[in-house]
């Protein structure tokens, strides 16, 4: 495979992408965000338990490719356990890892998608599950996310 | 015109056809560029490139102004293009030929007109559920504005209209049925004379978006007695920007001004303006007069194929990849009308439409991977999007064998 490709879908993401944790409702929490690529169709929901500026549940369900599903059980993996304001800044530090802006380094697992960073059609899918937590983070959680 | 287009086996000739298209013969991420998204765009051949080159190289001046030599030159030659596609699609005259941007422009043309002065609250106008964004959200907004109803007849699991709804749906209060020649995301061909039949039946007019048909299908606007056809130069190896509304004389004169402005006046005075005759009066402003021309070059590359040859050497393209499709675990053909287009969309199992289009890039094949702008087709189907390969004139039957090489390693990929 060519190495560019390898490189957007190394075995971490395409294993994510086909067995995504955190998956599905949970029964109680208290966020919930839609989030939508009219381009794409990707839908993904975000459900998130905060309490004392600490998210404790992270979870999500929906459809969508490869690289979006797998971003969004990275991120759920990744933010629960974090303080707010420490999940708000991975948010701009992944923001900046698959736009080019930062190199890859100290985000742990979440290097692997910096490889999406060579193909720009495809970072919305890679920032979709995030933008949600963004909205959630900062309490705009009564609208959808459009990544259009 | 049709009846004196060759008739011959395209298949023996594509070499040297594909020889006329500068953009086929280069490599992408190390493999040859195989092009399978010519529902989205055809490329050019060189003829075209050229008339568009030798305008800006030799005649550019503004039309329909001015004595000089260049400003005739251009005038002639734009308007020798409106002659070139009234006699493509048998228009009765070449007054009925409007130079829009492209089929959207056109749609929002006539759906415009039909709000200000055909429509009314209680009116209804028909589509399908078949149709491009582009002949939905026009409608939508003329039904908006004039308190008309838009009503939408359904397709079947084929991607098929049922043509019995469609039968049904058509009422008294229908102004104007608008519908599809040929569906981008599916490539069904519909049975467009006998929806205008009916239509005209039922005392509506009748739009078409040719836009996916125009070239691949021979087109006579007079045999389907149709009020308006609609479509894209860039769809029919042409320039994008450029675009063609046939609207019967009769209505064209009926239909209020669309854009305002030079070119399409006779008079202007502060008190108010006269409009020039068809059909400038619907050409507001400075044209893309070299996409025009380039246009025109275009409707002569397609003379030159003739449809015989088209349509046998498409359905001979579709036939195998069809055949390819059976053999391929886990892929579903969306769209099996009897009566296609060569236009391949289909989903694999376990395998999102965009993940699909970035692998076959980097084999070199371009295909579309999304909505289709039909977002009402994916609903139907059940799919959030489809990947769609979509065949022209240039492509081959090895082309459509690397396509589903390449689908056999996405499919390894993601198992």
């Amino acid at each position: 495979m060519n190495p560019e490709l390898r490189a957007l879908y190394q075995e971490m993401i395409l294993d994510h992408g086909k067995r995504p944790r955190h998956f599905g409702a949970p029964e109680h929490y208290t966020h919930k965000m839609d989030a939508y690529n009219p381009l794409c169709g990707d839908h993904l929901t975000l459900y998130a338990t905060i309490t004392d500026g600490e998210i404790k549940d992270l979870h999500f369900e929906g459809s969508g490719c490869a690289i979006s599903v797998a971003s969004a059980s990275m991120m759920c993996e990744e933010a629960e356990g974090k303080q707010c304001d420490a999940a708000d800044d991975l948010y701009h530090q992944f923001q900046d890892l698959v736009t080019g802006k930062a190199e890859a380094e100290g985000m742990s697992r979440l290097d692997v998608l910096a490889g999406v960073k060579a193909f720009p059609s495809r970072v919305k899918c890679a920032t979709l599950a995030w933008h949600a937590l963004d909205h959630v983070l900062t309490g705009k959680s009564e609208e959808t996310v459009t990544t259009e | 015109m049709t009846a004196q287009l060759r008739t011959r086996t395209l298949a023996r000739d594509v070499e040297s056809l594909r020889e006329q298209f500068p953009v086929l013969h280069q490599e992408v991420h190390g493999r040859p560029l195989v092009y399978l998204d010519n529902a989205a765009t055809t490329q050019k051949p060189q003829s075209v490139i050229n008339a568009v080159s030798h305008f800006y190289s030799h005649d550019n001046a503004n039309v329909h102004r001015g004595v000089h030599a260049l400003s005739e030159r251009a005038t002639e030659s734009m308007e020798a293009a409106r002659d070139k596609l009234a006699a493509l699609i048998n228009a009765a005259a070449r007054e009925e030929i409007i130079f829009t941007r492209g089929t959207t422009e056109a749609i929002n043309l006539v759906a415009h007109g039909f709000a200000t002065e055909f429509l009314g609250p209680g009116d209804e106008v028909l589509i399908t559920a078949l149709e491009h964004h582009a002949n939905i959200v026009p409608w939508q907004e003329a039904c908006k504005r004039s308190g008309a109803h838009l009503v939408v007849a359904e397709i079947d699991d084929h991607g098929d209209v049922v043509l019995d709804d469609f039968r049904a749906k058509l009422g008294k209060r229908t102004r104007i049925a608008a519908f599809s020649h040929v569906s981008n995301a599916l490539g069904t061909i519909n049975p467009v004379d006998e929806m205008a039949r009916l239509a005209r039946a039922a005392g509506a007019a009748v739009l078409i978006d040719g836009a996916q048909a125009i070239a691949h299908l021979p087109v006579d606007v007079q045999a389907l007695d149709c009020d308006f056809y609609a479509f894209s130069g860039h769809k029919m190896y042409g320039p994008t920007g450029i675009g063609t509304l046939y609207g019967k004389r009769e209505w064209l004169e009926r239909l209020p001004v669309y854009q305002t402005g030079g070119d399409m006046i006779r008079t202007v005075s502060f008190d108010g303006s006269t409009y020039a005759d068809l059909p400038h009066r619907f050409e507001a402003g400075t044209p893309n007069i070299a996409g025009a021309v380039g246009l025109g070059a275009a409707v002569d590359f397609l003379a030159q194929q003739g449809f015989d040859a088209l349509i046998a050497h498409e359905a001979a393209i579709l036939a195998r990849a069809n055949a390819l499709a059976d053999e391929t675990p886990g892929m579903r053909i969306i769209g099996t009308a009897a009566r296609k287009v060569g236009v391949l969309s289909f989903v694999l199992d376990n395998v999102h439409p965009h993940d699909i289009g970035t692998f076959l890039d980097f084999e070199g094949v371009a295909v579309r991977a999304g909505h289709h702008c039909a977002m009402p087709v994916m609903k139907h189907f059940g799919v959030p999007a489809t990947a769609r390969a979509s065949f022209a004139c240039y492509n081959t039957i090895e082309e459509v064998e690397v396509l589903f090489n390449a689908i056999d390693q996405v499919r390894r990929t993601f198992a």
